[in-house]
């Protein structure tokens, strides 16, 4: 199935500098329709140019009119954050899909703690908002705790503050401000949920700390995207089909089937949802996996890719399809 | 096969974490006194075991003393599960993430601490239980919503309101309790005799 039918057209109303690396994008419906009610934590899947990434939505959850996304340019990767930054204006035009939580609250949680790690910090805006939202059933506290290069990097930090007095703590590495991750996990009430989303070396340092301390994996939310990195070129066997697909430097995989007229399902297109799952049958070469969905057993096993963001460092990969 | 919502025992085995409460009645004692095998010496040192006597059956008259021997933070003995649920509402209520909870013995027992754990903020899921000894089933009637204890046979009466009822698989967690709707609704007077079914 193709997520075609589910995108939605869109125009940006807004491009505003947040920092040295972050831009934010407001964007409205087309025709000028509402856009979909979200739950904090999800993600839209961005198309402008010819990339396809997800970013996760920070505006209120409950406002239909505009969607707000954080960009972070990122020079090393294959130019989908770079184009968004150095082309896009107000009043072009794009696409996006549905918005879709792979990070939701858990709302029976007694307390949520969130730890942020730079642009980490854009879904715990959304969420935040919907935890304080007038008139909504009463809601378990919450704490951020928000970790930067430095403040002038730790976009919002500011805002938050004042939104949420007493709520925000910063730690900034430029001023040696390490987060005390052992005491603040160990001082928890049970039923406290907690959320971290940042950097991969981020979120597996809170991981393993939380396992370690006895935080039962329920309790353990976390949301990363990979990017999918350029590469060198190789082919793809469809073995249902016959057909031969070749994948180049810059193209992913997934893209390099959708550009051949293959639809295989995806959602996020960041390794992290699991939809594009795809079986293989024979690799000729390495599987390069980036994704945070498939087990290490998995990973390790060579049965299984996430086209959206692994590839092949070899000559040929032949699929189930 | 029973229906989705028949809960499942699965043992105890031991979790990470940085203090254990252990709640057990009866046999139950027997599978902490196994568990501590699989564990390091030191580990009851951050352990907190809470044992109901129950009905006292001479053959768990040496449990206490077994129990004691693992040499527990804190040891305390219930006379019944009634009399142990605020000091454990007590101990859930102090306790920080990274405390783990297990529970072994008869369904009642694990039914009621675990509704306690669960309004705590703890998930089923995370909890070791096992169960042992008797199969009698806590039952709450849906017509009338009291609990009866200890039921045995299908079908059952209801201690409250006098209905008998069909002891169901059907499990509540939220109450902690089997529950029971009325076996002859359809026909008032034909009352199935009651079968022990639960021992």
């Amino acid at each position: 199935m193709s997520a075609e039918h589910l995108k939605i057209a869109v125009r940006v109303t807004e491009v505003q500098p947040v920092n040295a690396l972050i831009t934010r994008f407001s964007l409205e419906a087309l025709d000028g329709s509402d856009l979909p009610v979200f739950s904090g934590g999800s993600h839209v899947v961005v198309e402008f140019g010819s990339c396809m990434n997800p970013y996760s939505l920070m505006g209120h959850p409950f406002n239909t009119r505009s969607y707000s996304i954080s960009v972070r340019r990122d020079d090393a990767g294959r130019g989908g954050s770079r184009y968004l930054h150095e082309h896009v204006k107000v009043g072009d035009t794009g696409l996006i899909g549905h918005p879709v939580n792979l990070f939701s609250l858990n709302l029976r949680a007694h307390k949520h703690l969130f730890i942020a790690g730079g642009i980490g910090i854009t879904p715990f805006i959304a969420q935040m908002a919907q935890l304080s939202q007038p008139g909504q059933r009463a809601t378990a506290p919450f704490e951020l705790h928000y970790c930067a290069q430095s403040a002038d990097l730790a976009a919002y930090a500011d805002r938050l503050k004042g939104l949420y007095a007493g709520r925000v703590q910063t730690y900034f590495d430029n001023e040696n401000q390490p987060l005390n991750l052992v005491s603040l996990l160990q001082g928890q009430a049970l039923g406290t949920h907690l959320y971290v989303c940042g950097p991969s070396g981020m979120i597996a340092w809170v991981r393993t700390t939380a396992a370690q301390l006895g935080w039962p994996s329920e309790f353990v939310h976390f949301e990363h995207f990979s990017a999918p990195q350029p590469g060198k070129p190789f082919t793809v066997e469809l073995a249902t089909s016959g057909r031969s697909i070749e994948v180049s430097e810059r193209q992913s995989f997934l893209e390099a089937l959708e550009a051949a007229g293959v639809n295989p399902p995806y959602l996020c297109r960041g390794g992290a949802c699991g939809q594009c799952e795809t079986r293989v049958l024979a690799c000729d070469g390495v599987i390069v996996h980036r994704d945070h969905w498939l087990s290490e057993e998995e990973h390790q096993s060579g049965q299984k890719i996430m086209p959206c963001v692994s590839r092949v460092n070899g000559r040929s990969i032949t699929i189930e399809r | 096969m029973s229906i989705p919502s028949r809960p499942r025992y699965s043992g105890l085995s031991p979790l990470t974490g940085n203090q254990h409460l252990l709640v057990a009645d009866g046999a139950g004692g027997q599978a902490i006194v196994d568990m501590s095998r699989q564990v390091a010496p030191d580990w009851f040192a951050a352990a907190h075991i809470i044992y109901v006597v129950g009905d006292a059956s001479p053959a768990f008259a040496d449990m206490p003393q077994k129990l004691q021997e693992l040499q527990a933070r804190q040891w305390h003995e219930s006379p019944t599960i009634a009399s142990a649920l605020p000091r454990i509402a007590k101990v859930l209520a102090d306790a920080h993430m990274g405390m783990r909870l297990y529970l072994a013995g008869t369904e009642g027992l694990i039914g009621q601490v675990m509704q306690l754990a669960l309004n705590s903020g703890m998930e089923h899921s995370s909890i070791s239980t096992e169960h042992r000894g008797t199969l009698a089933r806590r039952l709450q009637c849906v017509h009338c919503k009291g609990i009866t204890e200890d039921v045995t046979t299908q079908p059952a009466q209801c201690a409250h309101c006098g209905l008998w009822l069909l002891v169901r698989d059907h499990y509540s967690r939220r109450i902690g309790a089997f529950q029971g709707v009325c076996i002859h609704a359809e026909e008032p007077l034909n009352i199935p005799s009651a079968v022990t079914s639960f021992l």
